[in-house]
C-alpha cells in the first residue's frame, strides 16, 4: 500500500512539475506583481534590497500611522528597486486555477503533500466508490420493492417477520465493510502523527481576524498576513477573499512543522490541498505538518467561527525553491542557518524523497545560493514584525 | 410480536363510555389551553409550538441562501439595520447562522418528535389515560416559550460586534466568553438552560409513563417501536442533557463571575467545553433522529400491511445506537489537537455506529419486501427518509474517519452531511409522522394531491439545496462564511435555487392544513386499512378527550 501510494505521489510531482514551471514562466511579466515583490530577489540583488528595506523598519514600527492597509510601505521602499531589478527578481508565484484553490469541481482539491496523496487515495478509491455503491444498493432494493411488491401487484402482503441468516448477514457484511475501510483509516492516522523530522518549523497565530507567522529557526522573525481587499486582490491577479498581503513561504521538499496557537478565540488553520487542518486554540500548541515538493501558491482559509470577519482571514501559503526561500528570510531580516540546517541550502540537508525532482523544481536559483546565504547572516538584524496589521485589532505582542 | 391488536368489543364498549360520561367535556378555552393537563392538548401546544419555530428557523435559512447565492456581501448590512457598519453586518451573519441551528434543534425538531408526536400517540400507543406526570407535562411545555422569547429577544441585545449571539449553536469558548461582550450570549445561555429544563422534564415524565403505565398484557417487547424510540430519546435526554446544562453554566459563570473554566490564561481549557459540549451533543443528533426511525417503523408497517420486520433488532437497534451515542462524542473535534490514539479511538466507535443503523435501513427494507404497498403521503415521506438518511448515513462514514476530517472538518461536506440526515432525515420523519396522524389528531383527512405535491417539490428542493454541498465542500468550502470565493458560486447558485423549490413546497403543507381542517373528509378511527394495527388506530378521530378510562387489554 505504502508503494502505491509513493508511486502515485511520484506520478503526481512528474506531472506537476512541468505544469509549476510553465505557470512561473508566464506569470513572470506581470508588472503589478513586482510592487509587492518581496521574496522573489535574486540572490544578489537580495542584499541590495535588504539594505534598502531595513531602514524603513524602525520608521514602521515606531510610527503605527505607517501601519497602512496591504503593508504598502515597505513595498514602496523597494518599488525603485523593483522596477529597476524587474527582469532579474524571480516571479512571485501566482494564482493558478485548479491548483492550491476551490474551482467549483465536484471532488476533492489536488494535494501535494504525501499525507493528501495517501488520503486522497483513500477517498477516491475506497471510501467514495463504496459509500456510492451503497447507495446505490439501498436505492436499487427499495425500486424493486416499490414496483414488485405494489398493492396491485402483490395484493396479499406475506407474514414474515424474521430471517435470523438474513439478519445475521446484513450485520456482518456492513462490519467488513467497515473493517475494510478502518484499516487504511488508522493507517492514514498513524501516518499524519509520524512526521519526518522537520527541517523547518513556522510558528502559526491565530487572531482577529489575521494570521501571523513566526520562523523561530531563521532569527524568530515574524510576517503579519492580513487578507487583501477584493480590489487588492484583482489588482494582483489573486482570487478574491484567498489573496493575502503577506504569505507564509515555505522551501519545496522540506518537511515544515506548524505549531499552531490563538492569541484570542479559536480559529483553524486549513490549506485543503496540503490535507491540512488544526484549530488554532489559546493556550495550547497544536502542531501539523505537511510537506510540499511543488513550488507554488496554495490556499487556505479559517476553518473555525471565529466572529464578524470569520470568512476574512484567509491564508497563502508559498511554496519557493530553497534558494528562493533565503533571500525571503534575508528580506524579512531573518537568518538562515539556526540550529540545524547549515549554510542554508535546504536541498542539500533535507531529507527529500526524490532529489531529482526538487533539483528540477527547484530550478537555477540553486546554484546562486549558498554564497548570499551567508553574507545574509552576517549581516542580520535582530527579528522584527515588519508590518502592521490592517485594520485589525491587534495584541501588543 | 409487534401485532397490538387490541380486543375490539372491549373498545367498543370502552367508547360508549367515555360518550355517556363526562369524558368528552373539555374545560374552558384559557384552562384547556393554559393550563393544560392533557396529553394530546399539551401535544397540539407543542406541535403548533414547532410550526412557529420552524417557519421562523426555515425563514432564516432563506435569508442565509439569498445572501448565499451569489458571492460578496449583499444583503447583510442592510439587514443589521440602518447605519449598521460592515461588520454589523457580517455579525448579524453569525446570528442567522446561530439562531437557525437553535431554532431548529431546540424549538423545532425536538419539540416536534418528543413534545408533539410523543405526547399525542405513546400514551394512546401504550394504551394509557394520560401522561404519567400532566402538571409536569405542562411546565414542560411552557417552559419552552420563555425560553424561545429569550432567544428571540437576544437578537436585539448588544453580543459583541452587532446586535445578537453570534456564536453558532455549539457556542465554542472563547469566542462565547471573552469573544462576546454583550447581554446577547447571556441571553442565548438562558434560552438553552430553560429549553433543557423542559426537556428533562418531559423526559422524566415519558420513561415514567412508559414504564409504568402500560395496558395489561403490552409488555416492553410488544410495544410499537415509536415507543421504543421515544423510550431510548427520553434517556438520551435525560443524561446528555444536564451535562449541557453544566457546561453552560461554567460558559455563564466565565462571562459574568471571573471564573476561568474555559479560559486558558487562568488555568482552563478551552476544549474542555468541546468535550462537555459534544458529550452532549451527539446524543443529542440521536435524540432528533430516533423518533424518527419509530416513526418511519410504524408507517412502513402500516403501508406494506405486514408486521415490522425482526421487531426485536429494531428495538435492540435503537438502544445500541443510543448507547454508542455516548462514547463518540470527540468525532466533533478531530481537528482541535488530539492524541492520536484518542483519534483512533473515536474513528473505530464511530464507524460502529453504520452497524445497528445497516439493521434498521435493513430491516425496513425487508418489512416492505413482500409486503403489500400502498404510496399514500406519508409513505412516501417514509421512502424518502430511508433513502435520504442512508445517504447522509453514508457520509458520516466518511466524516467517521479522523484522518479524513483534516480535510472535511468544518467544510460543507458536514453541512451537507448533516442536512441530509436532519433536514431530510429527521424533517421527512416529522412529515411522515405529521400526514399520518393527520386525521387522528384533527379529525379530518388531509388532501392527498396536496400531500404529494408537497413530497415531490420538498424532496426536489431540498436535494438540489443539499447535494451540491457535498461538492462545495470536496473543494473546502468553510461553514459559516458569508461570503466566499468566486470558484464557490456555481453550486450555491445551484443550493439557493433549491431552497426556492423547497419553499414552494412549503406551500402546499400550509394550504393543506387549511384546506383539511376546513373541506376535509371526516376521518374514520383507521384510515388505513389492516395494517395499522398500534392502538390509536381503534379509538375515534380524533380521540375522546380521555381515552382508556378502562384500560385495553393486550393479547
Amino acid at each position: 500500500m505504502k508503494k502505491l501510494i509513493k508511486i502515485l505521489a511520484v506520478a503526481a510531482a512528474l506531472g506537476l512539475a512541468p505544469t509549476a514551471a510553465v505557470a512561473q514562466g508566464t506569470l513572470s511579466s506581470q508588472p503589478k506583481q513586482e510592487l509587492t515583490a518581496q521574496p522573489k530577489q535574486a540572490p544578489a540583488d537580495a542584499i541590495s534590497a535588504r539594505s534598502q528595506a531595513a531602514p524603513a523598519q524602525p520608521q514602521e514600527v515606531s510610527d503605527p500611522a505607517l501601519a497602512s492597509p496591504s503593508g504598502e510601505e515597505p513595498s514602496n521602499a523597494q518599488v525603485a528597486q523593483s522596477t529597476q531589478t524587474a527582469q532579474a527578481l524571480g516571479p512571485r508565484a501566482t494564482a493558478q486555477v485548479g491548483i492550491g484553490q476551490p474551482d467549483g469541481r465536484m471532488n476533492l482539491q489536488d494535494q501535494f503533500t504525501p499525507i493528501g496523496e495517501e488520503a486522497a487515495w483513500f477517498h477516491n478509491v475506497l471510501l467514495l466508490p463504496v459509500i456510492t455503491a451503497i447507495s446505490i444498493f439501498v436505492l436499487a432494493l427499495m425500486l424493486y420493492v416499490v414496483v414488485r411488491y405494489r398493492r396491485s401487484a402483490n395484493p396479499v402482503p406475506s407474514r414474515t417477520t424474521h430471517n435470523t441468516l438474513l439478519e445475521v448477514v446484513w450485520t456482518l457484511v456492513p462490519v467488513i465493510i467497515l473493517v475494510v475501510i478502518a484499516i487504511p483509516s488508522i493507517k492514514l492516522l498513524a501516518n499524519q502523527y509520524s512526521p519526518p523530522s522537520a527541517d523547518l518549523t513556522v510558528k502559526v497565530v491565530g487572531n482577529q481576524w489575521y494570521w501571523t507567522y513566526q520562523y523561530p529557526d531563521n532569527g524568530d522573525f515574524e510576517i503579519v498576513s492580513n487578507g487583501l481587499s477584493d480590489a487588492d486582490a484583482k489588482a494582483r491577479g489573486e482570487p478574491r477573499m484567498l489573496g493575502v498581503d503577506e504569505r507564509m513561504v515555505v522551501p519545496a521538499g522540506a518537511t515544515v512543522k506548524l505549531i499552531i496557537t490563538s492569541n484570542d478565540v479559536i480559529h483553524a488553520f486549513g490549506v485543503p490541498a496540503f490535507w491540512v487542518k488544526m484549530d488554532a486554540v489559546p493556550g495550547r500548541l497544536n502542531e501539523q505538518w505537511f510537506k510540499v515538493d511543488r513550488p507554488g501558491l496554495y490556499y487556505g482559509q479559517c476553518y473555525e467561527l471565529c466572529g464578524a470577519r470569520h470568512a476574512y482571514m484567509p491564508i497563502a501559503v508559498e511554496v519557493v525553491p530553497p534558494a528562493q526561500f533565503a533571500a525571503w528570510v534575508a528580506s524579512k531580516g531573518g537568518t538562515m542557518g539556526g540550529a540545524q540546517a547549515t549554510s542554508g541550502d535546504e536541498t542539500a540537508t533535507s531529507p527529500i524523497s526524490n532529489p531529482d525532482l526538487v533539483t528540477t523544481a527547484g530550478g537555477g536559483a540553486t546554484e546562486t545560493s549558498p554564497e548570499p546565504m551567508n553574507v545574509i547572516d552576517a549581516t542580520a538584524t535582530p527579528p522584527v514584525s515588519t508590518q502592521g496589521a490592517t485594520e485589525s485589532r491587534r495584541g501588543s505582542n | 410480536m409487534t401485532d397490538t391488536t387490541a380486543n375490539t368489543v372491549h373498545f367498543e364498549a370502552g367508547h360508549a363510555h367515555d360518550a355517556h360520561h363526562d369524558a368528552d367535556h373539555k374545560p374552558g378555552f384559557f384552562a384547556r389551553w393554559f393550563m393544560s393537563t392533557n396529553h394530546k392538548d399539551i401535544g397540539t401546544l407543542y406541535l403548533i409550538f414547532a410550526i412557529m419555530a420552524g417557519i421562523i428557523g426555515g425563514a432564516i435559512s432563506g435569508l442565509m441562501r439569498a445572501e448565499l447565492a451569489e458571492p460578496g456581501v449583499q444583503y447583510l448590512q442592510a439587514w443589521a439595520g440602518a447605519g449598521a457598519t460592515f461588520d454589523e453586518g457580517l455579525h448579524l451573519w453569525n446570528v442567522l447562522i446561530t439562531a437557525h441551528g437553535l431554532i431548529m434543534v431546540f424549538f423545532m425538531v425536538m419539540p416536534a418528535m418528543i413534545g408533539g408526536f410523543g405526547n399525542w400517540f405513546v400514551p394512546l400507543m401504550i394504551g394509557a389515560p394520560d401522561m404519567a406526570f400532566p402538571r409536569m407535562n405542562n411546565i414542560s411545555f411552557w417552559l419552552l416559550v420563555p425560553a424561545f422569547i429569550l432567544l428571540l429577544g437576544s437578537s436585539f441585545v448588544p453580543g459583541g460586534t452587532g446586535m445578537g449571539a453570534g456564536i453558532g449553536w455549539t457556542a465554542y469558548a472563547p469566542l462565547s466568553t471573552s469573544g462576546s461582550q454583550g447581554p446577547a450570549v447571556d441571553m442565548a445561555i438562558f434560552a438553552l438552560h430553560l429549553a433543557g429544563a423542559s426537556s428533562i422534564l418531559g423526559a422524566i415524565n415519558f420513561i415514567t409513563t412508559i414504564f409504568n403505565m402500560r395496558a395489561p398484557g403490552m409488555t416492553l417487547h410488544k410495544m410499537p417501536l415509536f415507543v421504543w424510540s421515544v423510550l431510548v430519546t427520553a434517556f438520551l435526554l435525560l443524561l446528555a442533557l444536564p451535562v449541557l446544562a453544566g457546561a453552560i453554566t461554567m460558559l455563564l459563570t466565565d462571562r459574568n463571575f471571573g471564573t476561568s473554566f474555559f479560559d486558558a490564561s487562568g488555568g482552563g481549557d478551552p476544549i474542555l467545553y468541546q468535550h462537555l459540549f459534544w458529550f452532549f451533543g451527539h446524543p443529542e443528533v440521536y435524540i432528533m433522529i430516533l423518533p424518527g426511525f419509530g416513526i418511519v417503523s410504524q408507517i412502513v408497517a402500516t403501508f406494506s400491511r405486514k408486521p415490522v420486520f425482526g421487531y426485536l433488532g429494531m428495538a435492540y437497534a435503537m438502544v445500541a445506537i443510543g448507547a454508542v451515542g455516548f462514547i463518540v462524542w470527540a468525532h466533533h473535534m478531530f481537528t482541535v489537537g488530539m492524541d492520536v490514539n484518542t483519534k483512533m479511538y473515536f474513528t473505530a466507535a464511530t464507524m460502529v455506529i453504520a452497524v445497528p443503523t445497516g439493521i434498521k435501513i435493513f430491516s425496513w427494507i425487508a418489512t416492505m419486501w413482500g409486503g403489500s404497498m400502498s404510496f399514500q403521503t406519508p409513505m412516501m415521506w417514509a421512502l424518502g427518509f430511508i433513502f435520504m438518511f442512508t445517504v447522509g448515513g453514508v457520509t458520516g462514514v466518511v466524516l467517521a474517519n479522523g484522518g479524513i476530517d483534516n480535510y472535511m472538518h468544518d467544510t460543507y461536506y458536514v453541512v451537507a452531511h448533516f442536512h441530509y440526515v436532519l433536514s431530510l432525515g429527521a424533517v421527512f420523519g416529522l412529515f411522515a409522522g405529521w400526514y399520518y396522524w393527520f386525521g387522528k389528531m384533527w379529525g379530518r383527512n388531509y388532501n392527498e394531491l396536496l400531500g404529494q405535491l408537497h413530497f415531490w417539490v420538498f424532496f426536489i428542493g431540498v436535494n438540489i439545496l443539499f447535494f451540491p454541498m457535498h461538492f462545495l465542500g470536496l473543494d473546502g468550502m468553510p461553514r459559516r462564511y458569508p461570503d466566499y470565493p468566486d470558484a464557490f458560486q456555481g453550486w450555491n447558485e445551484v443550493a439557493t435555487t433549491g431552497y426556492m423549490i423547497m419553499a414552494v413546497g412549503m406551500i402546499f403543507f400550509f394550504v393543506n392544513i387549511f384546506w383539511s381542517l376546513l373541506f376535509g373528509k371526516k376521518t374514520p378511527p383507521n384510515p388505513w386499512g389492516e395494517g395499522a394495527t398500534t392502538l390509536e388506530w381503534t379509538l375515534t378521530s380524533p380521540p375522546p378527550y380521555h381515552q382508556f378510562e378502562t384500560l385495553p387489554k393486550i393479547d
